[in-house]
């Protein structure tokens, strides 16, 4: 039997349908799910896709936060359930207080779509295990507030614990605190990344398919669990 | 405050209305009250006012874009001509793609974040309104001089609001233009074309027919934003109670316009409209009258069930609000309820505010009150048509004259020289990397993208088991225009299928979206003939119909036209997206070829701009069949092989699009001039009907041959090699310099 991910769609959700194929093409079964049905139909991970959920209005991921959906997501997440949060969905776990730090406003004040490379710095995660630590990539990167900012004590413990993920490389694209591209929690099993992997799973539509790694270091992880 | 019923109108014959500050001519007035047989109430007045402006009614172009229908060619791939909400062509397998482009010029020199937003917001609900799923939207946009103030103030502000807009819909911005002249300055041009993709069963028309039927009013609430003209009307009707100085621009919401998207789609999923329209321009006055009047005409609306954010609105500013996100379906009885409920699905409002009526006349209820009874087809179909006044303007002859011969202009003497002059325009504002601004654009969204940035047509995968994918390349060059309207208008469409073409499609069908001055002035009106009678040739002989798209006159400041500037947009499909040519040049070795003749025609050309500030003499002539021939030996050495990337020449010649090619294949190309060209002319002539490709070895034989079958004129000038560009003999000039010159030059201009 082949693993479900489970890809949320959010009012405003952008990413749903390009992280259910990247999900298809690593090879495990997407499975969409609604913002107010609190059931995860036995997912065996989680995927939040990016875009603008509720028009990124307030603050971005901040009422996604509470839809129902997520009341589910964080409790089974914090079972340890895989949970991928991608640029907005980066956003809304940090806002549920899966992932600390927020995101910020770019420090160019422009959204910045770009081709962006990547060090993977933990290649330990549920989501990261497929990457050598270390590796370089290139996937696109495409947000408007995608500033990474945590006080300093806070990215002291994430550097010293080894939870960051990913840090961007040549060019800190919108301002974020100590280059950091993405984050876990301790136990490995939520990362929010701000660049988009999904985006760069195919040769025919991506910069490189670099981007596949991610969704398929979770399926080997589902599959061997 | 008083309420002008239709019993009022009869009652007060003589009532005072202010048909000259909503912008009606005295006979237009005259012609109203005849088509009712007595005044018009407030709200029809504010109806026809609206409906028949220039910018809804077409009544100066229209006997011009005729031409469009009269003239068009035999295309089997028409499923919806002109007339619809945008055109639909079929694409194969099942598939039909619908595009448009239009203009949003007037709105985004006033308020230029929401004016270009907003833009992008009305074109996506066009396509929408067809049934189809918007895949894709392109932006082709004028500004003034690059260094003049104005425009660093609308600039940033327009790229930000298409960015801020496309990009929360989640749609691809897949390419487009940016242009810079100063006869832009005071009035810039901000077009935006959507592409959207369906199931030829899916295919949707704005008509209300079916006595019964209900209609709803769906999206966001109606507000007082957008009221033009008619504030002038509310002003006179009412006292100061309600909101003062509403803006003339309406505010978008792009998060609404999504949910409205997924909506509506499955509204169409499930069959659930008879027909439907967005509220675009003049809102509910042209929705309903529209749909009144392409469907049996009877229809019954109470504007009291519009759900308002104002509740002080009055039943004429109702029906004038341009509110975003809103449209407006044709649904029978027994489907309401299911309709309702995929509306609340997705957090939108739904409201049925009338219904469909067996009678063939618009009636519209306020408190009980009537006050609106008008035959629909009046109001929306049967405008008036003007024939203004045109003639070939007096300085046209001394324009032309003025060619920009060796005699007359300067050129590059020798390699430094030649150089030096690569530099500068490639440098220039209008030819340097565009990269501050499309990267303000998200291009990757939803995973089809295949050719986009810095590529000569934008390319979107349709199905992602067959490989099927359709292109879009916008063009127009208003320097060509001014020097002659009817040629410059062919050589856009010319260099649109080239870029389709170049990039592997084959050319199908034409949007167009005609800026020009006001049409009151006769030299403004030629350019206006000259440039659709041009189009309308070119179309016939290419085979490619113009499905619809959208004219703005009135574009100038003061007495002064902006140059005619037809921006004219190719849709192209391929059957493999797989094989698609990109324009960089990729590998090193392969064999560089100059397809088509290379003249000395530099009127109206980059260089002459760059170097000289000059605009003077004839533009490039065309040769329509020769533009087909290129574009089938391109779509067929793409489709077998043959070629590894291709750059379509126009402005800059093909100096510039081997700067580009090598920049953006990171390889850089030894090139020579070939025998009995001068090297200036080689460099940087504008001859239309050419293109550089790039040619494997294992393929020389096999292309050459397939170009001397068909008989197109092939040279091979090089090959790309090393990380300089060498014009052996004249110049080197490495990939660096180059970089250094093309790119931070628009945002040098901006900080």
């Amino acid at each position: 039997m082949t693993a479900r991910v489970g890809v949320v769609t959010f009012p405003g959700s952008l990413d749903d349908r390009d992280a259910q194929r990247a999900v298809r093409l690593a090879g495990a079964e997407p499975v969409a799910l609604w913002h107010r049905d609190k059931d995860l139909h036995q997912v065996d991970a989680v995927v939040l896709p990016g875009g603008f959920s509720y028009g990124d209005y307030l603050r971005c991921g901040a009422i996604s936060r509470f839809s129902p959906v997520m009341d589910t997501i964080i409790e089974q997440a914090r079972q340890g359930m895989p949970v991928l949060g991608i640029c907005n969905g980066f956003q809304v776990l940090c806002e549920s207080h899966l992932l600390p730090g927020a995101l910020t406003r770019n420090d160019s004040l422009h959204f910045v779509c770009r081709d962006q490379k990547l060090r993977i710095e933990n290649a330990d995660t549920a989501w990261t295990s497929d990457y050598a630590s270390g590796q370089e990539i290139v996937v696109p990167l495409k947000n408007g507030e995608g500033r990474f900012v945590a006080d300093e004590h806070v990215l002291d413990e994430l550097e010293a614990e080894g939870r960051v993920v990913a840090r961007y490389l040549d060019v800190n694209p919108n301002g974020s605190y100590r280059d950091i591209a993405g984050i876990t929690n301790a136990a490995g099993n939520v990362v929010g990344l701000m660049p988009h992997p999904e985006h760069a799973v195919e040769p025919l539509t991506g910069p490189t398919t670099e981007g596949l790694g991610f969704f398929t270091s979770v399926l080997k992880q589902l599959v061997n669990a | 405050m008083s309420l002008d019923t239709v019993k009022n109108a009869e009652q007060t014959p003589d009532a005072a209305q202010p048909w000259a500050e909503l912008g009606l001519k005295e006979d237009e007035y005259a012609r109203i009250r005849e088509i009712l047989g007595r005044r018009p109430t407030g709200a029809e007045l504010a109806m026809y006012s609206v409906m028949w402006s220039e910018h809804c009614s077409y009544k100066s172009s229209k006997v011009h874009l005729k031409q469009f229908g009269e003239k068009a060619p035999e295309n089997d791939a028409m499923l919806v001509g002109i007339g619809e909400n945008a055109g639909v062509v079929d694409v194969g397998q099942g598939y039909a793609v619908t595009f448009k482009v239009e203009s949003h010029n007037h709105p985004s020199y006033i308020e230029p974040y929401q004016g270009a937003a907003t833009g992008i917001g009305g074109i996506v609900r066009d396509i929408l309104a067809m049934g189809a799923r918007p895949v894709a939207v392109m932006d082709p946009l004028r500004f003034g001089a690059a260094d003049h103030p104005d425009t660093r103030r609308v600039l940033p502000g327009i790229v930000a609001g298409i960015g801020g807009y496309g990009n929360c819909l989640g749609l691809p911005n897949i390419g487009g233009e940016v242009v810079f002249d100063s006869c832009y300055q005071g009035n810039p041009l901000v077009n935006a074309l959507c592409v959207g993709v369906m199931k030829h069963e899916d295919i949707h028309l704005a008509k209300a027919s079916g006595p019964g039927n209900k209609v709803i009013l769906y999206g966001a609430r109606t507000g007082g934003d957008g009221i033009g003209g008619v504030s002038v009307l509310a002003s006179e009707t009412f006292d100061a109670t309600g909101p003062a100085k509403r803006p003339a621009v309406q505010v978008g919401d792009p998060f609404q316009e999504k949910l409205l998207i997924e909506c509506t789609l499955e509204i169409f999923k499930e069959d659930l409209v008879a027909g439907i329209q967005d509220l675009g321009g003049a809102g509910l006055s042209c929705a309903t009258s529209e749909l009144a009047s392409a469907g049996t005409g009877g229809m019954r609306i109470d504007l009291d069930t519009v759900p308002l954010r104002d509740n002080t609105l009055s039943p004429e500013e109702i029906l004038m609000s341009e509110s975003q996100e809103r449209m407006c379906a044709i649904v029978e009885p027994a489907k309401v309820e299911r309709f309702l409920e995929i509306c609340e699905k997705w957090d939108v409002i739904a409201t049925v505010i009338g219904e469909v009526t067996d009678g063939e006349r618009l009636e519209i209820f306020w408190h009980g009150e009537q006050v609106v009874d008008v035959p629909p087809r009046t109001v929306a179909h049967e405008g008036p048509t003007y024939h203004r006044p045109f003639a070939r303007p007096g300085w046209q002859d001394a324009l032309q004259a003025d060619a920009p011969t060796a005699e007359r202009l300067a050129r590059p003497a020798n390699g430094a020289e030649l150089k030096d002059a690569l530099l500068k325009v490639a440098g220039s504002p209008n030819h340097a990397s565009k990269a501050w601004i499309t990267d303000q654009y998200d291009r990757y969204v939803l995973g089809n993208t295949v050719l986009s940035v810095g590529e000569d047509s934008g390319m979107i995968r349709i199905d992602e088991e067959t490989n099927l994918g359709v292109s879009v390349a916008t063009d127009g060059n208003g320097r060509y225009a001014k020097l002659d309207p009817y040629t410059g208008a062919q050589l856009a469409l010319a260099e649109a299928y080239r870029n389709v073409a170049a990039g592997g499609a084959k050319p199908l069908a034409v949007s167009d979206c005609l800026n020009f001055g006001s049409p009151e002035d006769p030299d403004v009106m030629w350019q206006f003939a000259e440039a659709t009678r041009g189009l309308a040739d070119a179309c016939q002989v290419l085979g490619t119909p113009v499905t619809g798209g959208n004219v703005s006159l009135y574009n100038q400041t003061g007495d002064v036209a902006i140059h005619p500037t037809p921006v004219v947009a190719v849709l192209g499909v391929i059957d493999d997206v797989t094989r698609r040519t990109p324009v960089g040049f990729g590998e090193q070795g392969q064999l560089l070829y100059l397809l088509g003749d290379t003249e000395d025609e530099l009127g109206g050309s980059a260089w002459a701009q760059v170097a000289h500030d000059h605009l003077g003499g004839l533009p490039p002539k065309v040769d329509l069949e020769r533009e087909r021939l290129l574009g089938e030996i391109l779509i067929a050495a793409s489709r077998d092989g043959m070629i590894d990337a291709a750059h379509d020449l126009s402005d800059g010649g093909l100096g510039q699009a081997l700067v580009e090619s090598c920049l953006k294949g990171g390889n850089g190309a030894r090139v020579v001039v070939p025998e009995g060209l001068d090297p200036f002319v080689f460099l940087f002539s504008e001859s239309a009907g050419r293109a550089v490709v790039s040619v494997p070895r294992s393929e020389e034989v096999r292309f050459n041959d397939m170009c001397g079958a068909r008989g197109l004129p092939v040279a091979r000038i090089g090959v790309v090699d090393g990380d300089a560009l060498e014009v052996q003999g004249q110049f080197t000039v490495t990939l660096a310099e180059l970089k250094d010159a093309h790119t931070g030059v628009i945002e040098a201009l901006l900080a």
